[in-house]
């Protein structure tokens, strides 16, 4: 049927389809940044009890756009390590709009250590435009601060979970993220660069950001597809902000299992399979055979599951 | 002020740095640049940037000196006039520094696959096999064992002119294996990086290549191996954000630029003047990010050092040329070699290895 029209109504129905599938991942990409989505204090707020914020680098700073603290989860105490976005003008810029200094990633650390210590498992949440690129932050070392918290993590001896809620946006998001689980909501995104970015680079223009977007298809389905995480977790219909509660709940089964999973693990090949799990990402071409591509096919026009 | 970055950089640069900056500049956007000229003119007619000299490769952008290609090769890719360091291919930076005849490359059959099926303004495909085509290599990272000054090394080197120098899942792969060739035998790792970031047209798995790369340095730092960074001309984004920021020993060459996010964006998010040496090495080493500034003709020499200091002394040199043995991994290997190099000479005189 297709093959029998004319040329260009075939090329039309192509660009419908891919137009369709452009406007499907920018959804993603506004739903992820939706002012009213829930940041990682809603979360903390309803996933565990007993909760105490935990401040400060203990080297004089405490980072607004990280957020930190201790709680009783389900009959464990755990750790949260996450980013905070503002909700209205004021504390978005007290919170930097969530993107963290170098500070931030130092007290990241620190939490991690004393969670490591105390054995208390660790649940990172991950939702940020990206690292802050300012002046202060280069000079205070912010690549090295986002290495060395990736580095930290990989060698923790208690149960990590990442978990992306939001905005995964480059190295800032992943540098709380190299864990034993990585869980992502349903509509987030998780990326290398914002689509702004990608397309004022690539297109020279800022407005192609939505072909961007299509292009490198951040959405949680691509990421799963692509091995990067282990579980979509759904949020309520319309998206987790229509209802904080249910998407919470959604969220605390989802870590619950994560963190019995991993807790049936042995604890001292922890580490290793950590490592061997970030060890074995990527997709690549061996003496022209594919490495790494897992069993189900990419729908390469980003087409949505039917 | 012309909001252009641009021109601003132009202007606030200082006359040494200049030149480093136009190339930083073509650092940042090097996959876009042909483009520009190219393609896109003709689809998108908007403002034009600034018109910017384009200098021959070989002519020295601070000083304007040219040079003839074995000229510039016989000094290193120093201008003899200004000392401005030009950019080294990954093959010729092996060359400059690895023992003649004693690099063996590993994991060459390495080529990048298309998993996103990404198309920009030209497909990923094109862009690979043209930076195949111009640079003769793989992808942006070599690696290989080595004697560099002759001691034994793993030695990985990026080359910018592959796609910015860009790490994608090939990079990331290479790069881990070489790092656990290193941890295997126990001979210290080297990487000479030069890079715009992780691959955009990989994107997330261009991304998890940074906590790949670090997972590999874990395991490395476990097995009491040392590792040695030298950050080129450029080294940013999610390269120096991962495996290139956790060298135990840290050394850049002069003027490079070290950033995690490139000046335009960080001139742009954050509307002030960025200052002249923003993110360059001198000014990473005034805040401590780095432990040295080490002119080319003297980094060989200074990597020899360090190597030699990891090994408390006592590691023997290799023949150049020679096969390397391939002893238990970490310090089991290094207890080893510390054992048969004290046939040669007093075992005590350097304190051993830890």
């Amino acid at each position: 049927m297709n093959s029998r029209l004319p040329t260009p109504f075939r090329g039309l129905r192509r660009r419908l389809a891919e137009r369709a599938a452009e406007s499907d991942i920018w959804e993603a990409v506004e739903l992820a940044r939706h002012d009213s989505r829930p940041y990682t204090l809603d979360y903390a707020d309803r996933l565990v009890d007993d909760w105490i914020e935990l401040h400060g680098d203990r080297a004089g700073t405490d980072d607004h756009a990280i957020v930190s603290g201790v709680g009783s989860f389900r009959g464990r105490t755990i750790a949260i390590v996450g980013h905070q976005k503002g909700r209205d003008l004021k504390e978005r810029a007290f919170r930097n709009f969530g993107m963290a200094q170098p500070q931030g990633y130092a007290k990241a650390r620190r939490v991690f250590a004393l969670a490591d210590r105390l054995g208390f498992p660790i649940v990172t949440m991950i939702d940020t435009p990206g690292a802050y690129p300012g002046v202060e932050a280069e000079q205070g070392g912010q690549a090295a601060a986002i290495a060395q918290s990736m580095l930290a993590m990989t060698r923790l001896r208690v149960p990590t979970v990442a978990c992306v809620i939001g905005e995964g946006g480059s190295g800032g998001a992943l540098a709380i993220g190299v864990a034993d689980r990585v869980l992502m909501l349903e509509h987030s995104i998780y990326s290398v660069i914002s689509p702004e970015g990608c397309a004022t680079i690539l297109w020279r223009d800022v407005n192609q950001r939505r072909k961007a977007a299509a292009a490198f298809k951040p959405t949680a389905r691509f990421s799963y597809e692509l091995g990067v995480v282990d579980t979509v977790v759904a949020e309520p219909s319309g998206g987790a902000h229509k209802d904080v509660d249910r998407a919470a709940r959604l969220l605390g089964d989802a870590i619950g299992q994560a963190l019995d999973s991993i807790e049936a693990e042995p604890v001292e090949q922890r580490r290793a399979l950590r490592r061997a799990k970030f060890r074995r990402m990527g997709v690549w071409l061996e003496d022209g055979v594919l490495v790494g591509e897992k069993e189900h096919d990419l729908d390469p026009a980003g087409l949505p599951a039917e | 002020m012309p909001a252009n970055s641009d021109h601003l950089e132009s202007r606030t640069a200082p006359q040494r740095f200049s030149g480093a900056r136009r190339a930083c500049r073509v650092a940042r956007d090097e996959e876009t640049e042909d483009i520009q000229v190219e393609v896109e003119r003709e689809e998108t007619p908007r403002e034009q940037p600034p018109a910017r000299e384009k200098l021959h490769p070989n002519t020295c952008p601070v000083c304007k000196s040219h040079y003839r290609e074995d000229e510039l090769r016989a000094v290193l890719r120093v201008c003899t006039v200004c000392g401005h360091h030009f950019p080294v291919g990954a093959e010729e930076r092996v060359e400059q520094l690895a023992d003649p005849g004693s690099f063996r490359p590993l994991a060459e059959g390495l080529r990048s696959a298309d998993p996103l099926a990404f198309t920009d303004l030209r497909p990923y495909t094109e862009r690979l096999s043209e930076a195949e085509v111009a640079t003769g290599l793989g992808d942006a990272l070599i690696a290989g064992t080595a004697t560099i000054a002759g001691m034994p090394c793993v030695l990985c080197t990026m080359d910018f002119s592959f796609m910015g120098g860009s790490m994608g899942s090939v990079v990331g792969e290479i790069f881990t294996r070489a790092s656990d060739v290193a941890a295997e035998r126990g001979i210290p790792l080297v990487s000479v990086t030069s890079s715009g970031g992780a691959r955009m047209q990989e994107n997330i798995l261009a991304l998890m290549q940074m906590a790949k790369t670090v997972c590999a340095v874990d395991l490395l730092q476990e097995s009491g191996v040392p590792y040695v960074s030298v950050l080129a001309h450029p080294t940013t984004g999610g390269v120096i954000a991962s495996f290139a920021a956790l060298g135990d020993f840290v050394v850049s060459e002069p003027g490079a630029l070290l950033s995690f996010a490139g000046p335009r964006v960080v001139q742009e998010t954050t509307r002030e003047t960025l200052p002249a040496d923003f993110g360059r090495a001198e000014s990473s080493f005034e805040h401590g990010l780095i432990d040295a500034v080490v002119k080319r003709d003297e980094l060989k020499p200074k990597l020899g050092q360090i190597l030699r200091l990891c090994a408390g002394g006592t590691l023997v040199p290799m023949e150049p040329g020679g096969e390397i043995a391939a002893p238990p991994p970490g310090i089991v290997a290094r207890v080893l070699r510390f054992l048969r190099s004290s046939q040669h000479g007093d075992p005590h005189t350097n304190g051993g290895p830890a």
